[in-house]
């Protein structure tokens, strides 16, 4: 390894002696560690035992006694469990993030590709939103949303109503549909919608690549006559199988919201905290989310957008079709983390009251049951298995993706 | 098939103007039937929204009173913006929280400390660089808490920790994260890359773990389990709970942007220090750490933004930082008056984007020096 003269009073090692060396060390930090672990486990299950907590995750059986605001799977204070408390909660930060994710994703796309725009005025506005959004803490925007915007609002007793849905201080109420008997056809036909319109857009993909409609090239963008057909299948095959049920005799029923004296009852509320969580978390992560963009834009050469609109492409068809598949390769990796960080970010849930699993199971929980050790070790454990999932995902689309260096 | 023109064509018009405010206006926002539309909209909205907010924060906002009274738009006899006077009153608690008032020069000489090894550190072409490093991360913290909390022998009076608050409490808690990452992240930083598979391997389970979890559990964490951990019936301070855990969660995301750093020198430029008869430490001391900490400043300094917006996490677990006594001065009952929260935000508003804004255009600067000096070396 060394070249030149050993230095006086450095003997030269043998290439054995380094090794050895080498294992000193590392079984020395193993050691250190291995001690310092079991310090700490000796210290804890001291206290605990003189706190009188017994270990282990049996509480997770016990009557948890709490009511929890917003429930996606059937919950009740009396009869429930810990453990079922904390699906809710975990659903729960699952709905936020898979929501504010979506949601952040289209704003941010449509910010970054705002800042590249040749009119002046978009460009600065986007710079604007993202330079504002990006440096202020997301607790501080929450609290915006939450505590300043929220009193804008009409109060409960006197709710502003557009057609079945009101919105007041308590939240957005919507008229439900009810899902009874065979009326999970409706859904089932969204889903077979979208399938098909996607099925029908790659097939469109494929005769175009083929050449198979030659035509001028210049031909005005035909963005309508690719997505209509799209959107009429989504929209058309559940409309379809709402009204099919409806002339079979077997109704889907809407449950409205009505006006009452404390405020609007029935139909579906959203609760304010889940407004205010997912508008903060996706307008936040939209700032960051447009300046990926943006540098995956910038990233694709200048060329490319030239050579495409010496085609005949229009500015869209440009970015739709060439620009952007070429820049997602440089977008999805940075994009993926963003994702990870809305993830971890709705859990300041808890400052505003949305029952996220932060705020169900770190807080209600391990205020109740005292076991410390097992909600902390619970909750790391769950962001965990989802950041070290999604980066597992996003290094074999890394893989997939890279580029062919030739 | 031939294509010959016979006639001669008219010259074409000569381009339009692109120079001058009326080509830069021409370019910029009327190039084309959708481009003017996108401005004319942008300017209706503009014309919408700019005019009632700026009503709000100046014309219509209250800028003296003794309560919030004065802010009340019935009492006021207006219509009634931004209530500043409420921050005028309150200024005292939210820059020093309850620190006891005969005291107060403590935390402006601390002020006065903070500002001197900001500029120490981050005016690149500064004198006596290293010294200030040895400052700032040795001398300062030790002086600065001797100076906050109390020391006795100076005549210095304790003062309880349950007593900071404000921006004091946000500026300890971005300060202590920052000094206490640096360096434990430059150790990850060097320990994930190093030869030897236990160093490695722990270094990559620490560093992944702290990632992959969101603050507001390590912070849960350092506040019920970090007394758990310690033997006896030692107990830790409520401040310093979260400033561990604060410290080891920076130092996670600081060592993956030294790694970015490490991984940008070429491995020619240890090779070559060995080669001279360095010894590895020398070689990292002297050759490659000045090199790789040179080429991640912007990333440091984009992450010292995360860690001051962080910060207000704190809050949560009852730590009385900037947010916290903002909300606790909003909730006062003499200064209830409608748009006193819209007012408080908007100071804080005002205090985050002013500091992270100005260090986000640092890093921007930094970067094109950098890049500059790249190209002067090709």
């Amino acid at each position: 390894m060394r070249a030149g003269p050993p230095r006086p009073g450095s003997a030269p090692r043998s290439a054995r002696g380094r090794a050895l060396q080498a294992l000193a060390l590392q079984v020395l930090v193993a050691l250190a560690l291995a001690g310092l672990a079991c310090l700490a486990v000796t210290n804890a299950s001291e206290k605990l035992a003189r706190q009188g907590i017994t270990a282990g995750f049996g509480f997770l059986a016990q009557a948890a006694g709490f009511d929890i605001g917003q429930r996606l799977i059937p919950y009740a204070a009396a009869t429930s469990t810990y453990l079922d408390a904390f699906w809710v909660g975990l659903l729960n930060t699952l709905l936020v993030s898979g929501l504010a994710i979506g949601l952040a994703t289209l704003i941010g796309f449509a910010v970054g590709i705002a800042r590249l725009s040749p009119n002046w005025l978009l460009r600065t506005l986007a710079a604007t939103y993202v330079e504002a959004l990006r440096n202020l803490p997301l607790l501080l925007q929450l609290l915006v949303w939450y505590v300043a915007v929220r009193v804008m609002l009409p109060e409960a007793r006197d709710p502003a109503a557009w057609g079945g849905a009101y919105l007041s201080q308590r939240g957005l109420v919507l008229p439900r549909p009810e899902f009874v008997g065979a009326a999970w056809l409706v859904p089932a036909a969204f889903v077979a919608g979208l399938v098909g319109a996607r099925a029908w857009m790659r097939r469109r993909a494929r005769r175009d690549a083929a050449g198979a409609e030659p035509g001028p090239v210049a031909a005005p963008a035909p963005v309508l006559a690719l997505g209509l057909p799209a959107l009429a299948l989504v929209l058309g095959l559940p409309a379809l199988a709402w009204i099919g049920l409806g002339l079979a005799g077997h109704p889907v029923g809407i449950a409205w919201p009505s006006p009452g004296p404390f405020g609007p009852e029935g139909g579906l509320g959203i609760l304010p905290e889940f407004a205010a969580l997912l508008l903060g978390l996706s307008t936040y992560t939209a700032a960051f989310i447009a300046e990926i963009v943006r540098a995956g834009l910038n990233s694709v050469a200048r060329g490319q957008g030239e050579a495409a609109a010496a085609l005949g492409l229009s500015r869209a068809k440009t970015l739709r079709l060439v620009t952007i598949p070429q820049a997602m390769r440089v977008i999805v990796p940075p994009l993926t983390s963003q994702y990870l960080n809305v993830t971890k970010n709705s859990s300041l849930a808890v400052l505003i009251g949305y029952p996220d699993l932060v705020h169900v199971f770190m807080g209600t929980v391990l205020n109740q049951t005292n076991q410390a050790v097992e909600v902390v070790a619970i909750t790391m454990a769950v962001y965990l298995t989802l950041s070290l999932g999604l980066a597992a995902l996003m290094n074999a689309y890394n893989r997939r993706a890279a580029p062919v260096t030739r | 098939m031939t294509i010959v023109r016979e006639t001669l064509l008219p010259p074409a018009p000569p381009p339009r103007r692109t120079g001058g405010p009326v080509g830069w206006l021409r370019t910029n926002l009327f190039s084309g039937p959708g481009n003017t539309l996108t401005t004319l909209v942008i300017l209706a909205g503009l014309a919408l929204l700019l005019p009632p907010v700026f009503r709000f924060l100046v014309t219509d906002a209250v800028w003296s009173g003794g309560a919030g009274e004065a802010c009340r738009p019935e009492v006021a006899g207006r219509p009634v913006g931004a209530c500043w006077a409420f921050i005028g009153a309150k200024i005292n608690y939210l820059v020093y929280g309850s620190y006891p008032a005969a005291e107060r020069w403590r935390p402006n000489l601390f002020f006065g400390l903070v500002a001197l090894s900001a500029v120490w550190m981050l005016w690149l072409d500064a004198p006596r660089r290293g010294l200030g490093a040895v400052f700032v991360f040795l001398v300062g913290p030790l002086l600065s808490y001797g100076l906050l909390a109390g020391t006795p022998v100076l005549a210095l009076a304790p003062v309880a920790t349950s007593l900071w608050g404000g921006i004091l409490v946000t500026l300890v808690v971005s300060l202590v994260g920052i000094v206490a990452a640096l360096p434990l992240g430059i150790l990850l930083a060097l320990g994930r890359r190093s030869d030897l598979p236990v160093l490695r391997y722990a270094c990559i389970g620490f560093i992944e773990f702290w990632r992959g979890v969101p603050l507001i559990t390590v912070l849960f964490m350092a506040n019920v389990m970090l007394p758990l951990f310690l033997p006896g019936d030692l107990t830790v301070d409520r401040l310093v709970r979260p400033l561990v855990g604060i410290a080891l969660f920076a130092s996670a995301y600081m060592a993956e942007v030294v790694r970015g750093g490490l991984q940008a020198i070429p491995a020619g430029q240890g090779r070559a220090a060995l080669a001279l008869g360095l010894t590895r430490v020398q070689a990292l001391r002297l050759v490659i750490l000045p090199q790789a900490l040179k080429v991640v400043v912007p990333g440091i300094v984009n992450t010292l933004i995360g860690l001051f917006k962080d910060t207000t996490l704190v809050s949560i677990v009852g730590i009385a930082d900037f947010i916290r006594v903002l909300e606790a001065a909003r909730a006062d009952p003499r200064w209830s008056a409608p748009t006193i929260p819209a007012t408080a935000y908007a100071f804080a508003a005002l205090f985050y984007l002013a500091v992270c804004f100005s260090m986000a255009r640092y890093a921007a600067f930094i970067e094109r020096r950098l890049a500059a000096g790249e190209r002067g070396r090709a």
